[in-house]
């Protein structure tokens, strides 16, 4: 059984990427065989971000317009045995994508004997974005708790509801969860940010994760290695309950309120 | 002074951000999430009909489905605007 998940949000910069990264790796580090699809078209990224930048050689669009084998379009990534990740062009514009083409290389993917098949949305709500989340079985909405984010989530949630596949042919609706990024305790705490309750009140999915604000998340992508994969981090310890509470596993929240400090770790940590 | 802004009650932002945010989710949930597809397009159909008679904005018009029990409640408030209606006539009295 393949099931095709999307990763989006409506805004940019509020973590797709860097999810798709860390749950695709972390799904396949658990041994299932797993491809990241990047669907940004004209900016792609997240080859960058997991490293393997230097070994693009085709891309998605390549094979949609049958100038590449799928098979030699994917890239194996050398670190994690059974994650794969099919970049997006580089050069062409969003247009290159049509359900049509999209659909056929999400049924060869899943005939490869892809267990996972996460899709890289792009920021916006037009083409790219809506040809991502066209086949999904499942969304994750990658949101932070600040007021843009939040209402743009709450459109794609809209769009994940009536411009997709299972919404057009009528079968079960795509199962949405919520995955919160860049959360701050501390600042909740204060009364200076929306906390998690808010935004579940808000959005009415069910809650996926809490990815805490931390360094980590920069120091990954700066190294081209997904965060998860230095277990020593916060990020890591989050991306990891995440990836267990997708495949199925019952993991208690963590990182929603403020880890307590000692008066030594005030002073000197 | 700062000193003794410290200690004044602050408002909490985050408790605007939600109030401003339920709004907004709310109204443009309209039509997307939930009720049936032409909610949406009613809304700019009616707007576009009250149009001809009065100078009216999307705002003015909403368009709301609730659900109580096994009953569907259409609701449609428009507003119209008062203080411009009066000035017209009042302009039209002088010419």
């Amino acid at each position: 059984m393949s099931k095709v998940v999307v990763v989006t949000s409506g805004k940019g910069g509020v973590g797709k990427t860097t999810t798709t990264a860390n749950i695709a790796a972390g799904v396949a580090q658990r041994g299932h065989k797993t491809v990241a699809i990047d669907f940004d078209v004209g900016l792609r990224n997240l080859d960058l971000v997991l490293g393997c930048e230097r070994r693009v050689v085709y891309d998605f669009v390549n094979v949609l317009k049958g100038e590449a084998k799928l098979g030699i379009a994917l890239i194996r990534d050398k670190r994690i045995e059974n994650l794969h990740v099919l970049p997006a062009s580089q050069t062409r514009d969003k247009d290159a994508l049509d359900p049509e083409g999209v659909g056929k290389v999400i049924e060869e993917l899943k005939s490869m004997g892809f267990e996972y098949i996460i899709c890289d949305s792009p920021a916006g709500i037009e083409k790219g974005a809506q040809m991502a989340m066209y086949f999904a079985d499942e969304a994750i909405v990658v949101a932070n708790p600040e007021v843009s984010s939040v209402r743009d989530s709450d459109r794609v949630l809209g769009l994940l509801a009536a411009k997709t596949n299972r919404a057009e042919v009528g079968t079960a609706p795509i199962k949405s969860h919520l995955l919160l990024t860049r959360y701050s305790p501390a600042m909740v705490k204060k009364g200076e940010m929306l906390s998690v309750d808010d935004v579940l009140e808000l959005l009415g999915i069910p809650l996926l994760g809490v990815i805490p604000e931390s360094k980590a998340v920069l120091q990954s992508s700066n190294k081209g290695a997904p965060a998860i994969l230095d277990e020593t981090t916060d990020v890591a310890q989050a991306y990891l309950d995440v990836v267990y509470r997708f495949l199925g596993e019952e993991r208690e929240h963590r990182f929603i309120e403020e880890e307590k400090r000692g008066i030594l770790r005030r002073l000197f940590g | 002074m700062a000193f003794f802004d410290y200690f004044r009650r602050q408002q909490k932002t985050a408790g605007m951000a939600k109030d401003r945010l339920s709004v907004i989710v709310a109204r443009e949930r309209v039509g997307t999430r939930g009720g049936p597809d032409y909610l949406a397009q009613l809304q700019q159909e009616l707007l576009a009909v009250l149009a001809k008679y009065e100078r009216i904005d999307l705002h003015q018009v909403s368009v709301n489905l609730d659900r109580t029990g096994d009953c569907d409640v259409l609701e449609l408030n428009i507003l119209l605007p008062e203080q411009a209606e009066a000035n017209r006539r009042a302009a039209g009295a002088v010419s």
